[in-house]
């Protein structure tokens, strides 16, 4: 930010590529902490939502208002009934039920090929003939109400009971806002609401904001959003205010599975490669960091994961980019048209007759 | 429902919408040379928030900034080339829209008590502090201008009335030399997101915009002057729609499949008739521009084509962002061409694995 005339220069990373010091580039002296992060290792999460119960009550995070239908806020996709993150959602719990029949498990989707099973490394389900509970329903009107039929998906996407024909490989993890290096909602907010602070993160002041809206569509993460109460933007803010005190994030400290890993950015990171490196030699060849490369789209980010199938499967962009990467040339392609429009209402006015 | 029926695959690998991803028309040379897509997703749900902003607020911000910002210029250029008639038209028409757009981007905040916090920095890399920066000495030199298009024949020939007109041609040049930055800085403020079919079309998206303030100045140019004046505002308005319509072709052309939320639902209305309007608006400046009727109702034709445009492209924006293909399939192609040029088997740099030190 401090640079960004050389940014426009293209003598700076201030707004694309490897940045080793976000809070340095944000203006703060040598003296500032170090930068810190989450790491979500989403192998051993057990979905108990721990993090997302710790984020609300720390952070006096109201009611999200989640939609889909009106029964009893289900939504129908497994065990998730939060939906996404949002302006009331810090932490989100993924719930992904891998389905497949037996046997058909492919290497695409990290599947053995000579047995077709799910990997291991994590619980693979089947073999237990268990009776289907859905052809006991009666037919609606003969007094019991088959609750799945009530879902907007007529139940599709819900919680399915194993027979011996599936396996079901459960993935669950728990997504937060990224803290990217380079920041689209920071960039963009046209107030200073958004800042980045001496940690490396990303805040909004919501004293400062006044709802614009604009850091909405611009993060590519989809996190941040505008709460319908106040109209102020909210998301994560990696517990601002408990690192002010030394005490880590509520979401971390109330992780039972030691899941969400939080401390020093370049010492999570290097916890997080040798998990990898342990998770591959397991055979868990599908394990994968996301967000962990400072030469992807976003410089890096602060709040990384390893995964255990492609990104979009837990609703994560599989290759995002900042918006500011291209902002210089849009500034000169908005230029130079403002220039056209201007000669061309000039040169309407040539030889004209009256 | 029986076992067979069960699903059998994940259920997000069926979460494709056959209406969003619709086979392309052959031989128009896509971009993204992707099979009907099969992709994945988390049940199907967006990956981005849409943008929260109101509609019509921003839409009609975005006309009344480009009908502002061209205005300005044809007011000038009329004040500096005797035509009474555009010259107060435009400069009247011109602080309107600055009014008029500040009122909805006041409107369009969802804490609208806090509006001035868009001017307590100044920030390069965001769209909406520069375009604060930019509307706001705009409105007040159009404001000036058009206190003094009112004062002026009010006032004595000369002494203080002299005063007034000339610093009103004064700010009025003024004026027109940030207007048509008013006109453009908005396909910034929109194609700056990670909105696909925004971001994808920044190269289109200033010009379209700028064809879109030519037409609705010119098309306002048309409504306002005698038939004496109008020359100007008639060839303005005709090469807007023309730049207009043209970029719009050629944007859709080479957005490929991100093109698919202007050829579905109310997008697809909205731009259909924006290019109906612009090319009766257009023939109508062309062959009735002496007859004072034909001139008003070709330069109506033309503002309505140009603010259609904006609907428009408001609106293909909030499909693109709620539809999960239009973050995967490219970021999927982007990813998997990045493999081809790197090296066959790489894997992309976000998975990349990297073994610790001293393992």
């Amino acid at each position: 930010m401090t640079n960004v005339f050389d940014a426009f220069a293209g003598t700076d990373n201030a707004l694309y590529g490897p940045l080793p010091d976000p809070a340095a580039d944000a203006g703060f002296d040598a003296g500032h902490p170090k930068r810190v992060g989450f790491f979500t290792d989403t192998s051993v999460c057990i979905g108990c939502k721990a993090c997302e119960v710790a984020c609300k009550e720390w952070n006096l995070v109201p009611d999200d208002g989640t939609d889909a239908s009106d029964l009893y806020r289900l939504t129908g996709m497994s065990y998730d009934n939060t939906g996404d993150l949002g302006a009331s959602t810090w932490r989100h719990v993924a719930f992904i039920e891998d389905v497949r029949p037996h046997g058909s498990a492919t290497k695409a989707h990290g599947g053995d090929v000579t047995t077709g099973r799910i990997p291991s490394g994590l619980p693979a389900l089947g073999g237990g003939a268990l009776p289907s509970t859905r052809e006991t329903v009666p037919a609606p009107g003969g007094g019991t109400v088959d609750l799945l039929s009530l879902l907007p998906d007529d139940g599709a996407h819900g919680q399915q009971t194993p027979d011996d024909e599936r396996d079901v490989r459960w993935l669950m993890a728990s997504d937060v806002c990224k803290h990217c290096t380079h920041a689209g909602c920071l960039d963009n907010c046209p107030t200073g609401a958004l800042f980045r602070t001496e940690f490396g993160t990303v805040v909004v002041q919501d004293d400062i904001c006044n709802g614009c809206g604009y850091c909405v569509p611009s993060c590519p993460y989809g996190v941040i959003d505008v709460r319908g109460s106040d109209g102020g933007a909210h998301k994560c803010t990696l517990c601002y205010d408990r690192l002010g005190s030394g005490l880590e994030p509520a979401c971390a400290k109330a992780c039972p599975t030691q899941s969400i890993q939080f401390g020093d950015l370049d010492e999570l990171q290097a916890a997080a490669d040798a998990r990898l490196a342990e998770l591959h030699d397991r055979g868990v060849s599908e394990a994968r960091l996301y967000g962990r490369d400072e030469d992807d789209g976003v410089g890096g980010d602060g709040a990384f994961f390893l995964l255990l199938d492609e990104p979009e499967v837990y609703g994560l962009p599989p290759d995002p980019i900042v918006t500011t990467r291209d902002l210089p040339e849009m500034w000169r392609n908005a230029a130079l048209t403002a220039v056209g429009l201007g000669v061309a209402a000039v040169a309407a006015f040539w030889r004209g007759r009256r | 429902m029986t076992q067979d029926s069960n699903p059998t695959e994940m259920p997000q690998r069926r979460g494709v919408d056959r209406d969003a991803v619709k086979p392309r028309r052959g031989g128009r040379g896509e971009q993204l040379q992707v099979p009907e897509a099969e992709f994945r997703s988390y049940y199907g749900r967006p990956i981005i928030k849409a943008p929260v902003w109101k509609n019509p607020d921003v839409p009609l911000y975005l006309f009344l900034g480009g009908l502002a910002g061209s205005s300005s210029v044809l007011a000038a250029m009329a004040a500096a080339t005797d035509r009474p008639t555009l010259r107060r038209g435009g400069r009247y028409v011109a602080v309107a829209g600055a009014m008029g757009g500040t009122v909805f981007l006041i409107h369009d905040l969802h804490r609208p008590s806090r509006f001035l916090h868009m001017l307590r920095v100044f920030k390069p890399t965001s769209p909406l502090s520069v375009g604060s920066w930019i509307l706001s000495p705009f409105a007040a030199f159009a404001t000036a201008t058009a206190a003094a298009e009112f004062l002026g024949p009010r006032l004595s020939e000369r002494g203080s009335g002299r005063f007034v007109r000339r610093a009103g041609d004064a700010s009025g040049v003024a004026a027109a030399v940030v207007g048509p930055a008013l006109a453009t800085y908005t396909a910034v403020l929109f194609s700056n997101t990670a909105v696909p079919t925004w971001h994808e079309a920044h190269r289109h998206l200033p010009v379209l915009f700028a064809g879109s303030a030519a037409a609705a100045g010119g098309g306002f140019g048309l409504v306002a002057s005698s038939v004496r004046d109008n020359e100007p505002a008639a060839r303005l308005g005709v090469l807007g729609a023309a730049v207009e319509l043209a970029t719009e072709q050629k944007m859709t052309r080479d957005l490929g499949m991100l093109a698919d939320v202007y050829e579905k639902g109310r997008a697809k209305t909205l731009m259909t008739a924006s290019k109906a309007c612009l090319v009766a608006g257009a023939v109508g400046a062309v062959l009735g521009r002496k007859r004072r009727w034909a001139a008003a109702l070709s330069g109506v034709a033309l503002m309505a084509g140009s603010a259609l445009t904006r609907f428009g492209v408001f609106d293909a924006g909030i499909a693109s962002a709620n539809d999960p293909a239009h973050i995967v399939v490219p970021q999927r192609e982007r990813i998997r061409r990045r493999e081809e040029a790197v090296q066959p088997g790489t894997t992309p740099p976000d998975r990349r694995y990297v073994p610790a030190a001293g393992s």
